[in-house]
């Protein structure tokens, strides 16, 4: 044991007097994530409030064979606009979000009382589009829905016989769970933290030290290569472990900054959450550790070990996104899963659900033997003769 | 007293060590002599431990290194062929380092620093980042964390490469200053004058075989010429990959 702590005590020494390392754990890794949260958050915040609130305008064609319309239309917040030549390759050209035409034959449909036609012109696929759309379609099914019922109450009939059936919407998500949607993101920053924080150690303390050529006179020294191999993984595992605390803490920091509640979502981030969501991360680390080792050990230089941790680092991208595209349900073996399992905690956590002792527990335990299982590969590893020789 | 009895190593096809026996003795400076390539580099990877033998036994003070490496180990200093230093640590550090991995405690370690500083001249660059050292000043280094545990065994691996005029006097001298301290100094070289100035006995390797285990006279005598150049040539066969 003294022996890994002396070569923990080294490796940290070390690495805390290389500049580049030291930003990378104390500023890029644990400030990326929330600094992008932030940006992102208020960006989508503020788009959403403009559209509800802005004024519309509409290019209409045909605006005098309907002057009822287009009264309601502008008492709803629609600005009319002059018309277009060429309607259809204006919105396909994405020169106008939407255009709304009214045929000659709607003066003389809507007075004989027959189904009168207005056309709704736009691209379904342009997802900026679509806000305006259902807008515009929402003001112009009111419209006809009040035309309606005065129709039907001027025939001596109850306005009640038009809606045989009623829709009443109860959302059972809360506002917590409508927050954790947008942030389920958030999982992979904090790994991705962990990732960046060991990245320079992981390949500074093996493939660095043989490309220097002072791998082999470190096993020269009578002690057995699995305690270097702890220590340098320890002192890994503890630069990963301070960015992944900082981005923690940055993270909770910037939570308060984020309008939130003006998209009607509450965040549950605060001790309880910080202090579970470390937790689950703790032995997450070390297994990101190991593996960096692992990847590191396989290189020959420092630019070949960058270049596969570069690409393991899109590893942990993968479980986010397949939870993002299909949606599932929880079931209790995910938790067992090294990166599912810190995934599913902290979005519950986030979403101010209860997650169980039981669950956190199963999560800690199998990351902790998978951890341990890498850690005696990579051991197995540094066993070979080959791994110590630079040239 | 290191004692290699039939040492074979062979990597794929290519055997780099073909049966290599000899012994170093306590109080004696034994120079392994060959040309480059010829197995010195894999010999002494064997002796002290990082590589495993494919046959053959190594016996440092009669402990075999295959039973027991850590205790071998222990009781060898040394100075491989890669010698890099942690370039972000001051020399001091470095050997610190070294000392505690070799298990000495603190006082220990700083009174042996001490000393080496004084036996390798090391006063000025002592306290000083390695970053920017001349070779020199990284071989001092190197020798002075191989040497913190104060080994009965010195193993150096060719310790005067790239080393100027003047640092080589000096590590020749030091050398001798091991070999009176009554230690066993095993080093590698495929420089023919400094064997011969140095060493009581000396081992020439070529093609992973031992081809001569003498005294320098001996030598001489062996391959029957005054002149030790000559009998170099002759035992191994060529004067290929030889350094005057």
């Amino acid at each position: 044991m003294k022996t890994s702590i002396t070569v923990f005590l080294k490796e940290v020494r070390e690495n805390i007097r290389d500049r580049r390392t030291v930003m990378n754990t104390l500023l890029t890794g644990p400030l990326m994530a929330p600094l992008i949260f932030v940006l992102l958050i208020n960006g989508i915040v503020s788009r959403e409030l403009e559209k509800a609130e802005k004024p519309l305008p509409v290019p209409v064609i045909g605006a005098a064979h309907a002057p009822n319309l287009i009264d309601a239309l502008k008492q709803s917040g629609i600005i009319v606009k002059d018309p277009l030549p060429d309607p259809e390759r204006a919105v396909r050209d994405q020169e106008a979000d939407l255009v709304l035409r009214i045929p000659d034959t709607y003066a003389e449909a809507w007075s004989k009382g027959e189904p009168a036609q207005v056309e709704l012109i736009y691209d379904e696929s342009q997802r900026d589009a679509q806000g305006s759309v259902s807008r515009l379609r929402r003001i112009l099914d009111g419209y006809g829905q009040r035309t309606s019922t005065l129709r039907v109450v001027a025939r001596g009939l109850s306005p009640t016989i038009l809606r045989p059936l009623v829709v009443a919407d109860r959302d059972q998500s809360t506002a917590q769970a409508r927050g954790g949607m947008m942030f389920s993101m958030l999982p992979y920053f904090f790994i991705l933290g962990a990732f960046i924080g060991g990245m320079a150690l992981a390949i500074d303390t093996t493939a660095g030290e043989r490309e220097r050529q002072s791998l082999e006179p470190l096993f020269a020294n009578p002690v057995a290569r699995s305690r270097i191999l702890l220590g340098k993984l320890g002192a890994t595992s503890a630069f990963a472990l301070t960015t992944l605390l900082l981005s923690i803490i940055a993270f909770s920091f910037a939570g308060q900054f984020m309008p939130t509640e003006k998209l009607g979502m509450t965040l549950s981030i605060g001790p309880h959450f910080a202090l579970l969501t470390l937790l689950a991360m703790l032995p997450l680390v070390f297994l990101i550790a190991s593996l960096q080792t692992l990847a590191a050990a396989f290189a020959k230089t420092f630019r070949e070990a960058q270049t596969y941790l570069s690409l393991l680092m899109f590893v942990p991208a993968v479980p986010t996104m397949l939870m993002s595209l299909f949606p599932f349900k929880v079931e209790t073996w995910m938790y067992a899963v090294p990166l599912v399992g810190q995934q599913i905690t902290i979005t519950r956590l986030m979403r101010g659900e209860i997650v169980s002792a039981g669950s956190v527990g199963l999560c800690f335990l199998c990351t902790s033997i998978a951890a341990v299982l890498v850690y005696f590969l990579t051991a197995r590893i540094y066993q070979g003769e080959r791994l110590a020789i630079s040239t | 007293m290191i004692e290699l009895k039939g040492l074979t190593k062979a990597f794929g096809e290519v055997k780099a060590v073909d049966g290599v026996s000899f012994s170093a003795r306590d109080g004696e400076i034994t120079g392994l002599l060959g040309p480059n390539g010829a197995g010195k580099t894999t010999t002494l990877r064997m002796l002290y431990t990082l590589m495993k033998p494919d046959q053959g036994q190594v016996l440092v003070d009669g402990i075999d290194a295959a039973v027991d490496p850590i205790a071998v180990r222990k009781r060898l200093g040394v100075l491989p062929d890669a010698r890099g230093l942690y370039k972000r640590l001051s020399s001091r550090e470095n050997i610190e380092y070294f000392g505690r991995l070799q298990g000495m405690d603190e006082a220990t370690i700083a009174r042996r620093i001490d000393g080496l500083v004084k036996a390798l001249d090391m006063g000025e660059i002592i306290d000083r980042r390695t970053d920017g050292f001349s070779q020199g000043q990284r071989v001092k280094t190197a020798i002075a964390r191989a040497l913190i545990h104060d080994p009965k065994n010195c193993i150096l691996d060719e310790p005067t490469n790239g080393l100027d005029v003047m640092a080589t006097r000096a590590m020749r001298d030091f050398l001798r200053h091991l070999k009176a301290e009554g230690r066993c100094v095993l080093f590698s070289s495929h420089i023919m004058q400094e064997v011969a100035a140095l060493c009581d006995r000396i081992v020439v390797i070529a093609h992973g075989h031992v081809v001569a285990d003498a005294s320098p006279d001996a030598l001489r005598e062996q391959a029957g010429t005054t002149n030790l150049e000559d009998a170099f040539v002759k035992v191994i066969g060529s004067a290929e990959g030889l350094a005057a």
